[in-house]
């Protein structure tokens, strides 16, 4: 899927947390790994559901439902790329039907002006879609996809057309870094009304190509004053949410608004997860929809119990007044680069580690980006043309 | 490429199409669903927000507002367009003859 910046970050939590232990706000259906686009920024795992072990029609119809009668107000079809099944209309209806408020996050293609037209009646609500560049040339090497980019470009023109409200999600790295201003521009130029400047985020299959990707402190912030200065100028015309890469914050990002509190993610194959990089953490079980109701997984699940709250936090999260502020940050990010998912997450300038892994991405900056490196299902290769 | 929305007493607000104010009858709350947002508005914006039907004028609004809380029109007056403004840079709300979503 998209390494977008987790809308679970831009909810506005004016309540207090009593409420979202009884039910999450929000679902992200994982439809499908299979997806036409190979970037390597890649956040899904690196091991892929094949299609065979997708969930069918009815088992994801059964979980829209009880998500429906538990209260959860927003579901995010992702993927992957959602748009492969060809019961996504089902699934939408499905969801319109439950009360719940659905958005599409697509890469862009096979979606069709058709489908979209028929999503749209059905009730689906809002559409992301994700772009690599405004340079055609280096969109396509990105996304590894020919005529990938123009394909975006179509499918933003039909959201519009069939008047769903679009948000552009810009995946920005070192190697588009520098069209930003050019990316906000097309963004208003497609009529969308929200854009997503996300910094590429390292989990999954884009920890590979973290030294493809990683940009120098030089570029990021010339990046934050071009959204700075887009944001007052665009006041009321475009929001633009903006993520930097964990590596060079100073506090770790509030992942999934607390691990278990207000989000749940079901995988394709029907596993509900806490996030969708949750897999990783190798110590995890996960209990399947298949098996149990979604109410009896988000109360009694381990995976969930595991990091929720803060009963299980070690130093120097324990005693920090931050702690119900950002739930201590990512948890696969912690396992990802310090071995232990209890670990307080490195991004957090108060762990431990944080000077040798920020030095490190430093680093990285500084050389040569190496050739990314591609994936489709069960194998890796370097050129996708 | 269209202006923003600038909100006074003459406008007249509705949510955008695809923003919905909602009751959940599961939490027992007012939300306000939106593209990849949620929000759960207090109790003094969910009364703004309910008179917010593409038929009134903020300052209608205001003034029912005054009647029915007993303050002062200028504070209240202060919330509404505050609160209006915040939603429409949002581009949640917009205002009727104004331009839409």
């Amino acid at each position: 899927m998209n390494n977008r910046s987790d809308d679970t970050n831009n909810t506005d939590h004016s309540t207090n947390g009593s409420h979202t232990e009884k039910a999450p706000l929000a679902l992200l259906a994982e439809l499908t790994h299979r997806c036409p686009f190979q970037c390597p920024y890649c956040s899904n795992p690196l091991e892929l559901e094949t299609a065979k072990n997708e969930l069918t029609t009815e088992e994801w119809m059964k979980v829209i439902k009880e998500a429906g009668k538990m209260g959860i107000h927003q579901i995010h079809f992702s993927g992957g790329e959602p748009s492969v099944r060809t019961d996504l209309e089902d699934l939408v209806k499905c969801s319109s039907d439950s009360g719940l408020y659905s958005n599409l996050i697509t890469a862009g293609y096979p979606i069709n002006e058709e489908r979209l037209k028929k999503l749209a009646e059905l009730g689906l609500e809002h559409v992301q879609v994700s772009f690599d560049d405004v340079e055609e040339k280096n969109a396509d090497y990105i996304g590894g996809l020919k005529g990938g980019h123009q394909k975006k470009l179509q499918v933003a023109k039909w959201v519009r057309a069939v008047d769903l409200p679009l948000t552009i999600n810009a995946v920005m790295h070192r190697q588009n870094i520098e069209h930003l201003e050019e990316m906000i521009e097309m963004a208003q130029k497609l009529g969308a009304r929200r854009l997503e400047v996300a910094q590429v985020q390292y989990y999954g299959w884009a920890l590979k190509n973290r030294a493809a990707f990683i940009p120098t402190p030089a570029q990021l912030d010339k990046a934050t004053e071009i959204v700075e200065s887009a944001r007052k100028r665009l006041k009321g015309i475009l929001v633009i949410d903006y993520v930097i890469p964990d590596y060079y914050a100073k506090r770790p990002k509030v992942c999934m608004g607390g691990w278990g509190l207000r989000f749940l993610n079901i995988n394709p194959k029907g596993l509900v997860l806490p996030c969708h990089a949750a897999e990783s953490i190798p110590s995890l079980t996960f209990d399947s929809v298949k098996e149990h109701s979604l109410e009896w997984i988000w109360k009694n699940s381990e995976a969930f119990k595991a990091f929720r709250g803060t009963d299980w936090m070690p130093e120097p999260c324990r005693s920090c007044d931050q702690k119900e502020i950002d739930w201590g940050g990512c948890r696969c990010q912690a396992f990802a680069l310090t071995g232990d998912a209890k670990n307080t997450d490195p991004a957090c300038e108060l762990s431990p580690l944080h000077e040798k892994i920020f030095g490190m991405a430093a680093e990285e900056a500084k050389k040569e980006p190496p050739e990314f490196i591609y994936r489709k299902i069960g194998k890796e290769f370097n050129s996708p043309f | 490429m269209k202006d923003r929305i600038l909100i006074s007493e003459e406008s007249v607000p509705k949510f955008s199409s695809h923003v919905k104010l909602e009751f959940n009858k599961q939490r027992e709350q007012w939300v306000v669903l939106a593209p990849e947002k949620l929000m759960v508005p207090d109790e003094t914006s969910v009364a703004i927000l309910k008179f917010c039907d593409g038929k009134s004028t903020i300052r209608s609004i205001i003034d029912k507002l005054t009647a029915q809380y007993k303050a002062k029109r200028e504070v209240i007056s202060r919330d509404v367009t505050g609160l209006i403004q915040d939603l429409a840079d949002k581009g949640f709300m917009v205002t009727v003859n104004e331009g839409q979503d």
